[in-house]
């Protein structure tokens, strides 16, 4: 599974004041850090309160390309500046993210297939996140067809199928399941699929155990990659024993330091 | 309307390992041999890229071996003088490399002392000019001793010495690495402590990832061929799916496991029903290496010139270019 790290988020504290004085320092520790546990991407998000998103996104990219070689995720609501990140990275980005609505779709496509990216497209649209499986999988299969039109492929696209926390709508877990499963479904080649992990825990107790398990059930159903926690120890660990499980990975005694290490 | 054939696309390819060296790069041998490359499955070459044909070596003992009687005439009087052995190997049957197996270190067979040994491979590396192979006598607290003398003594030659295994890798794998020399990993028909071992070998030092062959134990024809097959099958697929503590080239001993089957051995006399017995020893050591071209394996080591012969020919005709 391909893990895309989460921490370099302007919503934790350390990376909001490093944005703040433009420390590096932070910032390239974590670029670091998640590299070293395995993350696959590293998601770049100037978090909710910054104030100049382009000029914040550029630098972070800049000093992050400076501590990891690992691709980036541009993870923002605003497009000019993931627009503005894409067109600084060294290696073709993944944009985060896009709703199943127009016109959000036609200005994110276009700069996809400008600068080779892969995108996250969420199942969701101005109504809101469905509750069931087939609306999930509809907006789903809207979102491969309007990619397809800017000559995207579906296997250049992450289909998130939202995942709201389990204390809050319990119900929702099961459709997400089914969900990944059908997405599959959905086109040749099959759209990829990933999650925001920590979504599900949200507000709840032994958050990590609740991640983690939500990791490999989702895992079993298809699930290709998720933005979450690569210095969760035991997280990396769950995803590298469902790995052998799943028959991904060819099984030795190491196998959780060599699912950590397979980027390098 | 045209039909499109299908073709696998594979994400990775195995790693590249040269053996030997030239003068200019601090060795004494004439050429070098890279091993490994492959970005599709055995000769499949309109699906990747095979970029090195496999390569045959022979088999030398530092003692006279109790082979079968049929080998006489063709090694007979160079059976008590490597260097001897191996340059008659070489100029006149063929072999593209020399395996020297140092039985004479086994402490019940001589118990030739490390110093002993070393100056046998050197005598080996002056009498002949291609890359050289050197395995020790199979009692691991004996190896442990001559490993590194002899890694010393042909620093510089690129040599691949073995062999490492899971519970005693670390002896052969700080010779090599002390003398840039590669390492031959071998498992017993098991992909997980391929794997592993791969793994120790290259915590020991990253730089010797690049210095592994994998001697997954090939069995011969009859003898469980193939499980081998199998094991190399999984190895070789991780290695092409992009685990890269499998992506390295293989080694097979053929020849030794051929030569040890009753097959090879019982006269026409005792079984008339089989046949000659050369003849059929030969058909059984090429047959045996015909199946792990198939499966992937870079090097044979080989015994029977007759039989290295069949093989070399059965590589040329493999390597023919099918794409399309």
């Amino acid at each position: 599974m391909i893990i895309i790290g989460e921490r370099i988020n302007g919503m934790f504290k350390d990376i909001a004041q490093a944005l703040k004085d433009r420390n590096p320092e932070p910032v390239q520790e974590w670029a670091r850090k998640q590299e070293q546990n395995g993350a696959h991407y590293l998601d770049i998000n100037v978090g909710p309160s910054s104030t100049e998103p382009v000029e914040a996104m550029k630098w972070l990219v800049e000093v992050t390309q400076e501590a990891s070689d690992l691709p980036l995720c541009l993870d923002s609501t605003k497009y000019d500046a993931i627009e503005e990140g894409l067109k600084i990275c060294k290696q073709p980005a993944m944009i985060n993210s896009v709703p199943a609505e127009m016109p959000k779709m036609e200005r994110v496509f276009a700069m996809a297939a400008e600068h080779n990216a892969e995108v996250i497209g969420l199942a969701m649209n101005e109504e809101g996140i469905p509750k069931d499986a087939d609306s999930r999988v509809g907006l789903a299969a809207e979102l491969v067809a309007t990619a397809d039109a800017f000559g995207i492929s579906p296997d250049m696209l992450y289909i998130d199928p939202l995942v709201l926390p389990c204390n809050v709508a319990q119900d929702h877990g099961p459709e997400v399941m089914r969900t990944l499963r059908e997405i599959k479904l959905i086109s040749d080649p099959a759209p990829k699929t990933t999650v925001g992990l920590s979504n599900v825990s949200q507000g709840t107790k032994n958050r990590e155990l609740i991640n983690r398990t939500f990791a490999v059930m989702a895992m079993a159903n298809g699930l290709d990659s998720a933005i979450a926690d690569a210095d969760d120890d035991e997280l990396m660990a769950a995803v590298a024993a469902a790995r052998i499980i799943l028959d991904m990975d060819i099984y030795c005694d190491s196998f959780v330091d060599v699912f950590k290490q397979r980027n390098r | 309307m045209a039909v499109e054939i299908l073709k696998e696309k594979y994400r990775s390819k195995v790693g590249e390992v040269v053996l030997g060296a030239t003068k200019d790069e601090g060795g004494t041998r004439s050429h070098t041999i890279t091993i490994g490359g492959e970005s599709a499955l055995p000769f499949l070459h309109f699906e990747g890229e095979i970029p090195n044909r496999p390569v045959v070596a022979m088999e030398i003992w530092d003692i006279t071996p109790e082979w079968n009687p049929c080998f006489e005439q063709y090694f007979g009087d160079v059976y008590n003088d490597p260097a001897a052995w191996a340059k008659k190997c070489v100029d006149e049957y063929g072999a593209e490399l020399i395996q020297i197996r140092l039985k004479g270190a086994d402490p019940d067979l001589g118990d030739a002392s490390p110093e002993d040994c070393a100056a046998t491979v050197k005598k080996v590396l002056e009498a002949v000019e291609v890359p050289l192979i050197v395995i020790g006598c199979g009692k691991s607290e004996k190896d442990a001793k001559i490993y590194a003398p002899i890694a010393e003594a042909a620093a510089g030659e690129n040599l691949l010495m073995g062999v490492a295994e899971l519970e005693d890798y670390k002896p052969v794998t700080s010779a090599c690495m002390a003398n840039n020399h590669n390492v031959i990993a071998q498992s017993p028909i098991d992909i997980n402590i391929c794997k592993q071992l791969n793994i120790l070998i290259s915590e020991m030092s990253p730089a010797m990832t690049s210095r592994i062959v994998i001697d997954p134990t090939v069995a011969a024809l009859g003898y469980g061929i193939e499980y081998s097959y199998s094991i190399m099958e999984r190895a070789r697929n991780g290695a092409l799916q992009g685990d890269k503590m499998l992506a390295m080239p293989m080694i097979g001993n053929a020849g030794f496991e051929a030569w040890r089957v009753k097959e090879s051995n019982i006269s026409e006399d005792e079984q008339p029903g089989w046949g000659e017995q050369e003849e059929r020893g030969i058909l059984w050591e090429a047959t045996t290496a015909m199946a792990y071209l198939q499966s992937g394996i870079d090097l044979l080591v080989m015994r029977h010139p007759e039989a290295l012969k069949v093989i070399k020919n059965n590589i040329e005709d493999l390597m023919k270019d099918n794409s399309y």
